[in-house]
């Protein structure tokens, strides 16, 4: 979970990270507040999880609680790169002397963590990589060992940090290295990091990147999320711990493990190709067990999708076997029917695996009988793709 | 032969008795796998019953896996704990000197999978530590240590190395005609013990593997670097898939390491890498299986 810059500041602040005195408002009239409790100039910026909020407009100097309040109403629900803003962050405003730049993440290629750092900070780091890459320190740690300060002087030295802020910097990569621990984050971010013309260094602008699978020990980290932005099927969908992401097309998904769902996107997106171009409406994966309840939750959820137009399940019958899916599929109508929801969209399933034959028995049988023709089986998974974009095509 | 797992190997169950362990036995010992017993500290000295499943399978429940080990032989553990226990399950196999370590567990957080992947390599990485986040190792007519199901497919000259569960057993039950040498589920976490290329090393040297399927999905650029190795050490013919084509940048697509950022983890550049190494990508599952079909007639 990626959080805003406010939040990620809130972390810095929690754990000793140097942050400028600020807080989030929601509407300018708090925004003019906030600027009296700072005093003296601030800055109003969006909060948005997009960059370039700067070249956008989104972020503004005031001289005064009025010109805060004036600034946030303009900023306050600008559309950002698709992001329409519902927060601002008003805080001090700092004259910069320097910029600098410090990171911590995970690196997934060397299966460790790694430390970046720069003096020249302020700009795109990704840019910074390709073009000066010698002005990018890249340091690996050790996630046993972790940072302690001969390794945060390690870190600061090979940036090339000047001796007037070495021992501040220092201070920064140690409390920086705790909020990335102590918190399980994946990122944290600082850019840039700034000193200011009295000799300070402060963390001006922040981003952290958080593990949701670490949400057993990090209880506080669900108000993180951003309940008013996600879509409402996303919402209810999680609401329900099923794996949904709500995606642009017309073809409805369902299947067994996140490989065989990808995949599925990918040959429904394939076979749309052939009829007007239809694409996959969702990723949702209902996991190895598929059982009736989470087979119901989730036809329960796409077939509320105004936007969807047919259905592909497809189901792999490995851990629990075709049969067992079939019955799932059709204690899911059942279900769906009592709770009175409408299930008349075209539905093809698709079952592979063991006990292949009697699930599509079973599931023949319920098609001739209650469903009212809205399922269809085929028995390979390119040939139920094709059909359900036909379908989806045809509607 | 096979790789990573034969007919001798011994298999233990850490979290034997908890749902997903006691299920899960149950259908390894139905498969053939020797499972010789089980480490619960808080249940040591129980013994369970599987003879349902095969015959005298009467299983300990030792306290440790040292113990375990040094009762029952094994050599082979099969993780089930629950997320927040996963990192001590495994820094305790490691510390036992277990030879291979399966770790189905789902859900555990990154920052304990990079502390336990740096305990084992700082004790001379001599634990071969599969997943987490993985469906197993299989060898059909052999072994079988995880949730693969055994009964989809059969024993034979393919070998397959696949960050995703059902992929693998997709693959499997479409090929089983020709069967495999062995299977490895490698997992889809960011960080994983076993790679594709630890894979690949041991099926170019298994004498019995004849042809090579390795099944990737976005995010990272462990199939890039696959290729690479590819490239320069496998003789054997490798046929690739790689899923995830449709999916946007930013949303991850259920695995915890399936996600585009920014230009790098993309499906196509990684189906682009393998095939500038030889390798034959195809667009679907069953295409894939078709591609290795041929491979096989023509060897």
């Amino acid at each position: 979970m990626d959080l805003m810059e406010y939040q990620a500041k809130d972390l810095f602040a929690k754990h000793g990270v140097p942050v400028l005195p600020g807080s989030v408002a929601e509407t300018s009239e708090q925004a003019r507040r906030t600027a009296e409790e700072i005093g003296g100039q601030v800055v109003v910026k969006a909060q948005v999880k997009t960059g370039g909020r700067g070249k956008a407009g989104g972020v503004k100097l005031a001289e005064n609680p009025a010109e805060s309040e004036e600034k946030a109403e303009a900023i306050l629900g600008m559309d950002i790169k698709g992001h329409t803003v519902h927060r601002v962050l008003v805080t001090q405003a700092s004259d910069i002397a320097e910029e600098y730049y410090v990171s911590y993440l995970l690196d997934r290629a060397n299966r460790t963590f790694l430390a970046m750092a720069s003096v020249e900070g302020g700009v795109e780091i990704e840019q910074l990589a390709v073009e000066r890459p010698e002005a990018l320190a890249k340091i690996p740690v050790d996630p046993l060992a972790g940072v302690d300060a001969a390794k945060a002087a390690e870190i600061a030295d090979a940036a090339g940090f000047g001796a007037d802020v070495r021992d501040q910097v220092i201070d920064v990569l140690q409390t920086l290295w705790t909020v990335f621990t102590s918190e399980d984050a994946t990122l944290v971010e600082v850019n840039p990091l700034v000193k200011t013309p009295d000799g300070k260094i402060v963390a001006l602008d922040g981003k952290v990147s958080l593990d949701e699978n670490a949400e057993f020990r990090q209880e506080d980290h669900a108000a993180f999320e951003d309940k008013a932005a996600a879509d409402p099927l996303e919402a209810r969908a999680k609401e329900k711990n099923l794996n949904y992401v709500k995606l642009d097309g017309e073809v409805g998904i369902i299947g067994n493990g996140a490989g065989l769902v990808m995949s599925t996107l990918d040959v429904v997106a394939y076979a749309g190709e052939d009829f007007g171009g239809v694409k996959p409406a969702n990723f949702l994966d209902i996991g190895g067990g598929a059982s009736a309840e989470v087979m119901a939750n989730g036809l329960e959820i796409i077939l509320s999708d105004p936007a969807v137009k047919s259905v592909f399940v497809n189901v792999f019958g490995g851990i629990t076997a075709c049969d067992a899916v079939a019955n799932g599929i059709v204690h899911a109508f059942d279900l769906l029917e009592k709770r009175g929801d409408d299930v008349s969209k075209p539905l093809v399933v698709r079952l592979d695996g063991n006990n292949a034959d009697e699930g599509r028995r079973i599931l023949s049988e319920f098609a001739a009988s209650a469903a009212d023709g809205v399922i269809e089986q085929v028995d390979t998974m390119d040939g139920a793709a094709r059909r359900a974009a036909e379908l989806a095509a045809a509607k | 032969m096979a790789i990573f797992l034969n007919e001798n190997s011994k298999i233990i169950v850490q979290g034997i008795t908890g749902a997903e362990g006691t299920k899960h036995t149950q259908r390894m010992l139905k498969s053939g796998a020797n499972v010789v017993g089980g480490v619960n500290a808080r249940k040591a000295g129980q013994e369970l019953d599987f003879t349902e499943f095969k015959r005298d399978a009467v299983l300990t429940v030792y306290g440790t896996v040292a113990e375990a080990m040094e009762k029952t032989g094994a050599n082979v553990s099969v993780v089930f704990v629950p997320p927040k226990f996963t990192k001590d399950a495994v820094i305790e196999a490691v510390d036992a000197g277990i030879e291979l370590l399966v770790v189905i567990t789902e859900g555990i957080p990154v920052h304990d999978t990079a502390e336990f992947w740096a305990y084992a390599q700082s004790n001379g990485n001599k634990t071969r530590i599969v997943g987490p986040n993985c469906p197993g190792v299989i060898s059909p007519g052999k072994s079988n240590a995880g949730i693969i199901p055994a009964d989809i497919t059969a024993a034979g000259p393919i070998g397959l190395v696949s960050k995703s569960g059902t992929l693998t057993y997709q693959m499997m039950y479409e090929l089983r005609d020709i069967g495999f040498s062995t299977c490895v589920g490698i997992g889809g976490d960011p960080v994983i013990g076993t790679t594709h290329i630890d894979a690949l090393e041991a099926f170019e040297a298994d004498p019995d593997t004849k042809a090579i399927v390795m099944i990737g999905e976005i995010g990272g650029d462990a199939e890039e670097r696959a290729a690479a190795y590819i490239k320069e050490n496998v003789t054997k013919p490798v046929v690739g898939y790689i899923a995830g084509f449709t999916a946007p940048e930013g949303k991850t697509m259920g695995h915890a390491g399936a996600i585009v950022s920014g230009s790098s983890g993309t499906a196509a550049a990684k189906a682009e890498a393998l095939e500038a190494a030889g390798v034959k990508v195809g667009k679907t599952p069953s295409a894939t299986a078709q591609l290795m079909r041929e491979v096989i007639q023509g060897i």
